[in-house]
């Protein structure tokens, strides 16, 4: 139907088409360039953070705009980069390994991603609206309950819109891989991705909930008048803590998981070789999934909440170095005897190890409670969550940039510029975070806007600050290949890796809307390689060419999401002065009109629902003669192109 | 061109109209998937509630033991069952294909619930008016986010299953409109487990 086929779509075409779309494939790049946006936004808070720590007594930034900037860079990598990136690969990626022809709910994930988007934007308009959260992304409420202005309030509500988006993403994957599996996939074949994204899913689920009760508890102090975290009206700001991290924990490990799954992929694609311990790796993954509920207060040992519970976290923080411990080891086994190509994709995966090994072994020791008195709230803390992020995630996210370009694109990024960009990413890495293991240790505390001349924290800052610089410089080659290659255009053909075991390796480049003519018919683990081996690596059918069923795209998503944006600034505004509020609101200039706002917001979203629940949405079908035509077409260029 | 067919004949009507369909199939697993995280949802709620009871900042505010009545309560729960009782006999007749039945059934169901929601305000409006509110104290603010959300839910779930009273009123129905019931039916079975809950925890440890 309203699928833009033409080769020369005009812009408010191709515009409408995103804005519209129900596509993962194009919801896929909505992910990628939207959290590319944010990623390069926290880089260059980040930029900032350094370049006031390089020096002692520094005044480049204030200390409440380094409060800011600070809050803003964590919050913003964690929720709108990290995240929304490993979303990116997940919809590219999950239903073509799975063999399915988009995911469980479409419209769905349309709304997630929409959602996703506008948090973003209401999150980051706070900076030219009086200014951002300043209270850490962790924003603690003593200090969020005392922050002046409406920064946290956008904090609040952006996380909150972003978060439903997440949320909404996390049911729609698990559902997805249940229910959207070709014949043959049992749970057992599923590639390690499509696994980690399941688990990483049903984490969401069970993880993102008690964010939002966390937020609304915010909401209210701060904007309504209750005494959740009023300590003079029977309030108590622990609430916010534990809620905060029984989703925060989970939270690290659905960042993880996924950057782990990816690694699976590349580990075995360039090493030729069947992943080693698929089941334990399975297992592990499930296990790691169902431990990291259950360590939460690892992050509130210094709270007081006594020795008995922190025994208790510190042992089950321990535990669960066992399952990360199994799956290091199966990563080595399968580059063991491989046949090892060094591309990009696997010079990262290659890196990951030892850092991520790092970060695990500092993990360790601050699961010890008694020593983590020592390592708290230091720069030692800092170098921990740098060392799993940056050296798992962050390299997981470049890593699969580079592995999935191909069929995200259709073209291929430059190998020599990427392991350029490697490189330097990588010395930049370990020159900025090594040392910062020191400075903690020495006693420098994190989130501090700056330090004493003469307390031998100087060499090392500047030393961290140098090598934040050399990652900027890899993300700008980074930025710069990515420019050269969509300019150049030159096209690939399927299996551009040359070693691809999965089922999303071996669809056209790139594939058709509808993903797969036929139903695919899965007959084993790294369903590709094995029809290479016993064939020519044509994966067999499970049906006839059949009219296939397709959702119809929607504007609706975009109008809920953008409902709720208005609504925000509604809500935040119309707290401005009101009686009730926190001090830091109450003082604020009344705003009149913000109740209009707010209700005008609202109405946009439940309108625009009650339109998606009142129309009948049945879809629309390709006939069996399209599909053919297609699949002739499809014939003709692949002869052609060779 | 082979278009499935919504409108099942009534005797190819299936055993499960619900999940006769690959939509209808995703709705079912997707709808439970919701509702693992809206009992995490209530969990985080409860725990903030049990963390706040009785947490007032002076003598003179009330608290549980003076507020609560079991009587009110016990009422409200009996609506509150019945009407999963209600939406019970919707789905049994929607799975038997006899519409008419279902949209009554349906109708009692909201009647019931609508019922709940009104002695929820009755009570919240007494609370109020001798002095314990959102504001007054941390118990209050947790008292009514808990009651309220709960409440909210209940208001989302009439609102809902009476859209589809009147939407589906002259479409009937299909295996389409089939599984939008189930699901409907499905989220205020959950809304009743809650209450259940409540009801112990609150009222019932509220009192003792
Ligand atoms: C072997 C596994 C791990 C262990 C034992 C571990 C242990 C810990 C402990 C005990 C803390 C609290 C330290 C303190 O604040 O005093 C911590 C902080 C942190 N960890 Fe880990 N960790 C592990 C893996 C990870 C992974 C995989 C990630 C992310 C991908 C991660 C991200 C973080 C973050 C973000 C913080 C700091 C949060 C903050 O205070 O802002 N950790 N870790
Ligand atoms: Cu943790």
């Amino acid at each position: 139907m309203a699928q833009v086929k033409g080769k020369k779509a005009g812009f408010g075409a191709v515009l409408w088409d995103y804005l519209t779309t129900v596509d993962h494939k194009k919801i896929a790049i909505l992910y990628l360039i939207a959290g590319g946006f944010f990623f390069a936004l926290g880089g260059i808070e980040a930029m900032l953070i350094r370049a006031q720590l390089a020096i002692p007594n520094n005044d480049f930034l204030s200390a409440g705009l380094f409060n800011e900037v600070i809050t803003m860079h964590g919050t913003t990598m964690i929720f709108l980069a990290a995240m929304p990136l490993l979303f990116a690969f997940m919809n590219a990626v999950v239903p073509l390994q799975i063999g399915a022809r988009d995911v469980a709910f479409p419209f769905l994930n349309s709304l997630g991603v929409w959602l996703f988007i506008f948090g973003g934007i209401f999150l980051n308009l706070s900076w030219f609206l009086g200014g951002a959260p300043d209270a850490g992304w962790t924003s603690y409420a003593s200090l969020s309950i005392a922050s002046p202005g409406h920064g946290i309030d956008f904090y609040a509500v952006g996380l909150q819109i972003a978060g439903a988006g997440t949320l909404i993403s996390g049911i729609n994957f698990a559902t997805t891989i249940i229910t959207m599996r070709a014949p043959g996939m049992t749970y057992m074949r599923m590639p390690l991705f499509t696994w980690t994204t399941l688990v990483a899913a049903i984490l969401i689920v069970f993880a993102f909930p008690p964010l939002t009760i966390g937020v609304f508890l915010m909401i209210f102090d701060r904007m309504f008048g209750s005494n959740f975290f009023i300590v003079e009206a029977g309030g108590n700001t622990i609430i916010w803590e534990h809620l905060f991290w029984i989703f925060g924990h989970p939270e690290v490990y659905i960042l993880i998981l996924p950057a782990f799954g990816m690694f699976s992929e590349i580990f075995s694609v360039f090493s030729r070789k069947r992943l080693f311990g698929y089941s334990a790796m399975v297992f592990a993954t499930v296990l790691i999934g169902f431990f990291g509920f259950m360590v939460w207060a690892h992050h509130m040992f210094t709270v007081g909440l006594g020795p008995t519970a922190n025994a208790i976290f510190a042992l089950a923080t321990m535990a669960i170095a066992v399952p990360t411990g199994i799956k290091i080891f199966n990563w080595i086994a399968t580059i063991w005897g491989g046949s090892i190509e060094f591309t990009t994709p696997m010079l990262y995966a290659l890196a990951f190890i030892p850092s991520f090994v790092m970060g695990g072994v500092t993990g360790i020791m601050q699961a010890a409670a008694p020593a983590d008195y020592q390592y708290h709230d230091s720069y030692f803390i800092v170098a921990h969550f740098h060392y799993v992020i940056v050296g798992g995630v962050v390299f997981a996210l470049l890593a699969g940039l580079h592995f999935y370009w191909p069929i995200m694109t259709g073209t291929m990024l430059s190998e020599k510029l990427g392991k350029l960009e490697m490189v330097i990413f990588f010395i930049g890495f370990h020159c900025t975070f090594l040392i910062q293991h020191w400075l903690g240790l020495w006693g420098m505390p994190r989130r501090v806007f700056t330090y004493l001349d003469g307390q031998g924290y100087n060499a090392a800052n500047m030393i961290s600050s140098i090598g934040a610089a050399l990652m900027a410089v890899a993300v700008i080659i980074l930025l710069i290949n990515i420019i050269k290659t969509l300019v150049k255009n030159e096209k690939v053909g399927r299996d551009p890796w040359g070693d691809g075991r999965t089922l999303e390796w071996s669809l056209p480049i790139p594939a058709p809307y509808y993903n797969f003519a036929q139903t695919p018919l899965i007959r084993g683990i790294d369903v590709l390689a094995l029809e290479k081996e016993e064939g020519d690596g044509t994966i067999p059918s499970a049906g006839p060419v059949e009219p296939i069923h397709m959702p119809n795209n929607s504007f609706i998503p975009f109008m809920i999401s953008l409902g709720l944006f208005i609504a925000g600034f509604g809500a935040l505004y119309f707290a401005s002065g009101k009686p009730w509020a926190i001090d830091a609101v109450a003082d604020l200039p009344v705003r009149p009109w913000a109740l209009y706002v707010l209700i005008a917001g609202l109405a946009i979203t439940f309108i625009s629902m009650g339109v998606r629940s009142w129309k009948d949405d049945l879809g629309y079908y390709i006939t069996k003669e399209e599909l053919e035509a297609d699949l002739r077409e499809l014939e003709a260029r692949e002869r052609g192109a060779n | 061109m082979a278009e499935m067919r919504y409108n099942v004949p009534n005797d190819q009507w299936p055993v499960h109209p619900e999940k006769a369909t690959l939509e209808g199939r995703n709705k079912f697993v997707g709808f439970w998937t919701f509702l693992a995280g809206e009992t995490v949802l209530f969990a985080s709620l409860f725990a903030t509630y049990l963390a706040l009871k009785d947490q007032v900042p002076s003598q003179d505010h009330l608290v549980a033991a003076e507020l609560y009545h079991l009587e009110l309560a016990f009422v409200m729960t009996m609506f509150l069952l019945t009407s999963s009782l209600t939406s019970v006999f919707a789905v049994y007749h929607m799975r038997n294909n006899n519409f008419g039945k279902m949209q009554l059934w349906l109708g009692i169901t909201v009647l019931l619930g609508a019922g709940f929601l009104a002695l929820e305000i009755y009570e919240f409006v007494e609370y109020v008016s001798i002095g314990h509110t959102f504001r007054s104290s941390a118990f209050g603010s947790a008292f009514y986010f808990l009651i309220g959300t709960h409440g909210f839910h209940v208001i989302v779930g009439l609102i809902w299953i009476t859209l589809l009273i009147i939407r589906n009123a002259n479409r009937g129905l299909s295996v389409y409109t089939a599984a939008k019931v189930n699901t409907a039916s499905l989220y205020w079975h959950f809304i009743d487990v809650v209450w259940v809950f409540i009801f112990t925890i609150v009222y019932l440890l509220g009192v003792l």
